[in-house]
């Protein structure tokens, strides 16, 4: 016998919940419960009287899956809504990542270059290091990043996406 | 405003909510509401023995009377004893509140005696939960624990209440009801939805309804609309094993439980519908068999609260979000309005007949044993009339019973069925007993799982609890041995039910009445006994060791490959069925 796998699809949820102790625990744990992936996950508080989060999650998985998660993460109790940004329509996706690379010569100016043309800029410089910042989609900054790899990375870390839908209209 | 303590605010907000009963055990971390209960006779305190049994027993409370169950514990291994009843009124959407101590907040992540993380390990297994960390919120938090226990999909909530804050004083004047709660679950469905099901019924040629615990939950009255609608609709009837008492099984639309240990009719009826009414059950496993096979030609409207429970197994045509009751009531209306007139569903009718002839409930007689589907069969004739309420622990006693005991009304038949939890039966007849004090409680057990809990008949005795136990003692595991006769090649590893106790003596010692029945003339004279002695009985009925439960769909099965008799066991089954539950 063997366990067959099924094709995933990648969706973005934001989801507005109460800005309670364990609210974190509860979603990333019903995730885990239920068996569902998080491909990232962040939260802030947004509301002017810090009482509500907005919680962005890229998640992957089957629809039907998607279906679940949505209604599973929809009947929490301190969760007020969920929106399928993905399902929703053009929307804007952006993370930030820093990246540190070090090296000297011809590595060090490439590293440069390439930063100029993917717009990330400069927050610290050494004679023989750079931290880069950069914001723009997922797949944007996977590929600088991936070309820093080749001109001495060091280290990066990233946000997670934050997610927001085109138009007047709030999620 | 005057000040109160946190373990008086408790208890004062309980009466405020109209709690008369809590099931609780006592230990250093609730000692101050402890002090405090002290003061309120108004809340009778049942005492169990185990925190097991408290949260079992508090849904046997909950089913029988339809209010919340209540249960008071210790912090630690009291939080940690619990979390199997609290898992299991999760499944089967039982309303419970669940008050746990813990240790002071001061001392809350520091390994502290008693400390469990209560909150952390029934995130999962609750509803909702709390820690409460000042006594100014306990009122709030105890009021909206028991408004989302009770609303929606119910289901159990623990508010977790370190020490301090039981002991700490705060603002308090009593209250009633809650304002603008934020949980405020769909009720009234939406009417376009109706209006498409009615459509869908009016077209039907061969449908059927398939009931589930939703319609207990929502109250008497939705059995009520239930038999109303069944009755306009003229089609046949099925009900999961939590649905069972919704529909009286004296109805001629009755077609008997279905699923794995369901009838023949009613499992051959659902595979061939052209139409499948849901109304509050959810397309469990134990239902649908093999899924890719599961009432393959029909079309599907799904009643449910809980908007997760669509499409989460089987796709479904029609979703209508809502109280299964209210929608019931909707729809009658719609159809009504529309005056449907069922047709007589002629042919539909004719195959069900032909279903109902196989008699898939017949069992083999026996002169010298106790055949334990008669034994259950005997009890319901000896009770029946008498309305009693029936509880089960888990296994082939607890389908024999599903199968052969015929329930009229709602509320009568107390089950573990989402977790199947061993030892559920006796503290569950305990909570039942108490919220409805004249009825006759019969737990029907199994002589494994009576063990699991068999520390409450001390429980009974001591609030003079009337309950009486019948044991189908086969001297096995049977459910588990008729797995392995089924998969296993007969291979009993670990399901003989080895060094009984002498359930008789055991049962005296602790003030209850004992009756052995050992032969099939024993049977009826001993059932009888059992009724008419006051205060409880426990009665050791010795069965056929090796009867199996049929009818049965084994694991990976469909609908139309069920298992009749013994003859049709193959003994053996491949990798795939056998990694299924
Ligand atoms: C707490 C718990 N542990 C294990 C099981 C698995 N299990 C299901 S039925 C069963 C055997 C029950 O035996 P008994 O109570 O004698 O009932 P019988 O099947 O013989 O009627 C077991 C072990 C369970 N359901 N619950
Ligand atoms: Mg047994």
């Amino acid at each position: 016998m063997h366990i067959k796998e099924e094709q995933v699809e990648r969706h973005v949820l934001a989801v507005l919940v109460d800005n309670e102790a364990g609210i974190l625990a509860r979603i990333a744990g019903m995730f885990t419960a239920r068996g569902y992936n998080i491909e990232s996950l962040t939260v802030a508080d947004i509301s002017a009287d810090h009482a509500i989060s907005r919680i962005t999650i890229a998640t992957n998985g089957p629809p039907h899956v998607i279906e679940q998660i949505i209604a599973q993460l929809d009947r929490l109790v301190p969760v007020h809504s969920v929106r399928d940004l993905t399902e929703a329509g053009p929307h804007v996706q952006r993370e930030l990542a820093l990246v540190k690379v070090a090296g000297k010569g011809e590595n060090r100016i490439e590293a440069m270059r390439l930063a100029d043309v993917y717009r990330a800029r400069v927050v610290d410089a050494t004679t023989e290091s750079f931290v880069f910042e950069i914001t723009g989609a997922p797949d944007k900054i996977q590929t600088f990043v991936g070309l820093m790899r080749e001109v001495g990375l060091v280290e990066v870390g990233r946000t997670g996406v934050v997610a927001i839908g085109r138009g007047p209209d709030s999620a | 405003m005057a000040e109160k303590s946190g373990a008086e605010i408790l208890v004062q907000t309980l009466l405020d909510l109209g709690v008369d009963t809590v099931f609780g055990y006592p230990g250093g971390a609730v000692l101050p509401i402890y002090d405090a209960l002290y003061d309120h006779p108004k809340i009778k305190h049942i005492l169990v023995r185990h925190e097991q049994a408290a949260t079992h027993a508090a849904e046997g409370y909950a089913r029988a009377t339809g209010k919340p169950g209540v249960v008071l514990v210790t912090s630690g291994p009291g939080a940690t004893n619990a979390v199997t009843g609290i898992t299991d009124a999760l499944m089967d959407s039982i309303p419970m509140v669940v008050i746990t101590g813990q240790v002071a907040t001061n001392l809350i992540g520091s390994d502290a005696f008693q400390e469990a993380d209560t909150v952390g390990i029934t995130r999962h297994c609750t509803k909702h939960n709390y820690l409460v960390k000042q006594p100014s919120e306990l009122a709030g938090v105890l009021t909206e624990a028991f408004h989302i226990a009770t609303q929606g999909r119910p289901g159990p909530v623990v508010v977790d209440i370190p020490k301090n804050v039981q002991v700490a004083a705060a603002e308090f004047s009593s209250h009633n009801g809650l304002k603008n709660s934020r949980y405020q679950p769909q009720v009234d469905g939406d009417f376009k939805a109706i209006n498409e099901a009615a459509e869908m019924i009016m077209q039907a040629k061969a449908p059927i309804l398939y009931t589930g615990g939703g319609i207990i939950n929502s109250g008497p009255k939705a059995s009520e609309t239930l038999r109303q609608l069944a009755e306009l609709l003229g089609a046949p009837v099925t009900s999961t094993l939590m649905g069972l008492g919704a529909f009286p099984a004296s109805s001629d639309q009755w077609l008997g439980m279905l699923g794995m240990h369901g009838t023949y009719e009613a499992n051959m009826a659902m595979n061939r519908a052209d139409l499948v009414v849901c109304l509050g059950a959810r397309f469990d496993d134990r239902i649908t068999g093999r899924l890719d096979a599961f009432s393959p030609n029909s079309k599907k409207i799904h009643v449910d609260i809980d908007r997760s429970s669509v499409n989460k197994t089987v796709r479904v045509d029609l979703p209508v979000i809502g109280d299964v009751g209210r929608v019931m009531e909707q729809l009658l209306a719609v159809l009504k309005g529309r005056k449907f007139n069922a047709p007589d569903y002629e042919e539909w009718w004719s195959r069900i007949k032909g279903w109902r002839a196989t008699d898939c409930l017949a069992f083999p007689e026996s002169k010298t044993e106790i055949m334990p589907q008669l034994a259950i069969r005997k009890l319901w004739e000896a009770t029946h009339e008498r309305d009693p309420i029936i509880t089960t622990e888990v296994g082939q006693h607890q389908m024999w019973a599903a199968q052969h005991f015929d329930f009229e009304k709602p509320n009568k038949w107390l089950t573990s069925g989402g977790l199947g939890t061993m030892g559920y039966g006796l503290p569950a007849a305990i909570g039942a007993q108490l919220g409805d004090p004249d009825a006759l409680v019969i737990d029907i057990a199994g002589e494994a799982s009576i063990q699991m809990n068999i520390q409450e008949l001390a429980t009974a005795s001591q609030y003079r609890l009337p309950v009486k136990i019948f044991i189908v003692n086969n001297e096995y595991m049977g459910m588990v041995r008729q797995w392995q006769e089924l998969t296993y090649e007969s291979r009993y590893s670990n399901s003989y039910s080895d060094s009984l106790p002498d359930f008789i003596k055991l049962a005296e010692s602790y003030g209850w009445t004992g009756i052995l029945i050992d032969e099939p003339a024993e049977l009826e004279a001993g059932i009888t006994k059992m009724i008419e002695t006051d205060g409880p009985v426990l009665v050791d009925c010795r069965v056929a060791k090796l009867a199996n439960c049929f009818p049965m769909i084994p694991s990976g099965a469909s609908h139309t490959e069920m298992l009749l008799t013994p003859e049709d066991v193959k003994g053996t089954m491949d990798d795939n069925a056998k990694a299924l539950v």
